[in-house]
Formats: C-alpha cells, sequence, structure tokens
C-alpha cells in the first residue's frame, strides 16, 4: 500500500511535466538514444575510463588552457574555469548570434570567439581541434537538461528547422520524422532508429572510430536516403540543429556520448 | 605524447585480485582503406601491448588489425606488492608509448 500512492504522484508528476515540455514532436515519451543501444555500449558510455571520447575532453581541456592567435589568449584568459563559465551553456545552443543575425551553433560560437576574440587562424569544421574544444565545453553541462533559449528571434529559424525535419528529400523520399517519429524503436536494418535527440553530441561512434559532431551526423542521414547532404555550417544545418535541441528540451545532456 | 586513460586501484591488500584497465588514443588504421583518389592509407596499429608491475611482465597481447580504435585491454593480476605498474604500447611506427601508475599493497 505504502509504495502505491507515491507511484502514482510519480506517474501524474510525468504526466504533467511531459505535456508542459511537449511543444515541438509531439513527443510524450522522449527517450535518449543511450535507450536504445545495447547494455556494453552503454557500459562504454557510462565508465569514463571507457569511454573514448573522453579523449576528445581530455585534449579540449589542453586547448582552453593554450594561448592562441594574435591576441596570445587562451579561452580560460577569459572564460576562466569552464567548470564553472561553461557549465550549462551547451544546453542552450544554438543561440541567437547577434552579429549575424542567425543562430549560432557551440561549434560555431566557438570558431567565432577564436576568430574575433583571439584573432587566431579559423579551425575547420570537424577537425579533432574543434571537436575537442566542442566537446570539452559541451562536457561541462553533462547532466543538465537541455533548455533552448526562450528568444523569439529564433522563431523563424526553428520553424524552417521543423519544415525541413519534416520534407521529403533525396532518392528514398524519406524525411527525419519518417523514422525518428513514425517508426523510433523499430528497426533499419539490423540497427534501431533512435527518437534522433542530439543529446550526447560531439559523441563518439563506433561507426567513425572517432568523435564527431551532429552535422556530421546529420550529413550521414542525408548521405544515407540519397540526398545531397548540406555543407558544413550551412544555414539550413544550423537550423535543423536548432529544431532537434528544441524537440529534445528536457532530456539530460550526455557528452560525450558512445552510439554505435 | 601518450594519451591514455589507466583505471588501476591505488591501494590493495595483499592477495588482492585487482583489475586494471588501459585505454590508449590510437587510429588502428588496418591498412585495408582507401583514402583521397583510391590511394591505400598506410597500415599504422599498436601491435604489441605490455603490462609490467615492478618490472615484471604480468600480462602482454599482440594486437592485429582488426582491433578497433582506441585499443581498450582490461586484465587482472593478484597484487603482490607495492611498486608501479607501467604499460607500453608499441606500434607499426616502431614507437613505444609508455604511462605508469602506482600501487600501495598493505
Amino acid at each position: 500500500m505504502t509504495g502505491r500512492a507515491p507511484r502514482l504522484l510519480v506517474g501524474l508528476l510525468a504526466a504533467c511535466l511531459a505535456g508542459s515540455s511537449a511543444p515541438a514532436g509531439d513527443m510524450v515519451d522522449k527517450r535518449s538514444g543511450a535507450d536504445f543501444m545495447s547494455p556494453e555500449n552503454r557500459a562504454m558510455q557510462a565508465d569514463d575510463m571507457s569511454n573514448p571520447g573522453m579523449f576528445a575532453v581530455l585534449d579540449g581541456e589542453q586547448l582552453w588552457n593554450r594561448p592562441e592567435g594574435a591576441n596570445g589568449r587562451s579561452c580560460a584568459g577569459c572564460h576562466g574555469e569552464a567548470a564553472t563559465s561553461m557549465r550549462g551553456v551547451a544546453a542552450r545552443y544554438p543561440a541567437f548570434d547577434e552579429r549575424s543575425e542567425r543562430p549560432i551553433d557551440l561549434a560555431g560560437r566557438i570558431g567565432e570567439c577564436r576568430r574575433t576574440r583571439q584573432e587566431a587562424s579559423p579551425l575547420p569544421h570537424e577537425s579533432p581541434e574543434l571537436i575537442a574544444l566542442t566537446a570539452y565545453v559541451a562536457h561541462q553541462s553533462r547532466g543538465m537538461p537541455i533548455s533552448p533559449p526562450q528568444d523569439e528571434r529564433l522563431a523563424p529559424f526553428r520553424d524552417n528547422g521543423r519544415r525541413l525535419y519534416e520534407r521529403r528529400i533525396g532518392q528514398l523520399d524519406l524525411s527525419c520524422a519518417s523514422c525518428h517519429d513514425a517508426r523510433s524503436g523499430e528497426r533499419l536494418g539490423g540497427s534501431v532508429m533512435p527518437q534522433g535527440h542530439p543529446t550526447a553530441y560531439p559523441l563518439y561512434r563506433l561507426e567513425w572510430q572517432a568523435v564527431g559532431s551532429l552535422q556530421r551526423r546529420l550529413r550521414n542521414c542525408m548521405i544515407g536516403v540519397r540526398a545531397e547532404a548540406f555543407a558544413f555550417g550551412a544555414p539550413e544545418i544550423v537550423e535543423l540543429e536548432l529544431y532537434l535541441m528544441e524537440r529534445a528540451a528536457g532530456l539530460p545532456l550526455e557528452t560525450p556520448g558512445v552510439r554505435p | 605524447m601518450t594519451r591514455a586513460l589507466i583505471n588501476a586501484p591505488k591501494t590493495a591488500r595483499r592477495g588482492e585480485i585487482v583489475e586494471i584497465r588501459a585505454m590508449l588514443a590510437h587510429p588502428m588504421e588496418t591498412g585495408f582503406r582507401t583514402g583521397t583518389m583510391g590511394k591505400a592509407i598506410p597500415r599504422d596499429i599498436i601491435n604489441r601491448f605490455v603490462c609490467t608491475w615492478n618490472g615484471e611482465e604480468i600480462f602482454s597481447a599482440d594486437l592485429f588489425p582488426a582491433i578497433a580504435a582506441n585499443p581498450y585491454l582490461a586484465f587482472t593480476a593478484v597484487a603482490t606488492e607495492s611498486g608501479t605498474i607501467a604499460f607500453a604500447w608499441t606500434g607499426d611506427d616502431g614507437e613505444t608509448r609508455t604511462a605508469e601508475t602506482e600501487i600501495t599493497v598493505t
């Protein structure tokens, strides 16, 4: 008897939370991609000593403290300890960038900071250095719920992201929603289709044998449906990221994740 | 520079079985892949791993191209004396990457 009331309460609470925070994806039972993995892969992610993504985080820590560019400043020179200054930052990205008046993702922001504040040479998309810095910054928010900024300037871009998510593309004529909304949990070939929540980026993908960004993953999917993929850093791909983070709102960040 | 994650207990009781886990950051390039313009990417793997406890070998392994990037090895040993557990990974490039950790046995 004693156990029943709290459980009911928890159930109600969960229902309320789900009701209030299910804006974009109309998804009640949000689950991280980690929930769809094998127990072995989950254990690999859970233990920092067996998670290869931690190499990127450790590299990122060194880069954070290394002076770069004409100003000779390191990230730490302005931002100090990442553990405090960067806590929760990744959970709010992509955010609105005042200068370009567009949404900008975390890697984009790091690149901008490098260009304008450090006056250093830009890091190419998917370069190990940029991935490492992004992973280090995002790692500081591990465990925090994804909380997209309530900035109405982002709304039109987010809507466009949603349109892109729902638009059928490629020779296979599939949209993101065709698999990740309508058929999540089912199998595509041998692998389970998760709900497509970007909770753990940058992450170590076993298929890549490397750490990669959400943009790399999105491009993979586009190539998979035989569409022409958006370029790294293209406005559309950032808008997709923006919508996906809104759709995943409330799920805890896991960076660095491990995925098959 | 060695980039390795070592997980071994700092202390152990004499006779206790301890688990030692070591992961090295390495691409383990198989030699079977092709890069731009169809050119073969030369093989570059770690082919030998040796773990010593106070200089005495307690575990070693030969590694082959089918082993994934960032090779991860976990094994157990009986704690007999305090000292240094040393790890050495030798690659196709002939270089040996080393790491070590201290353990106190009581």
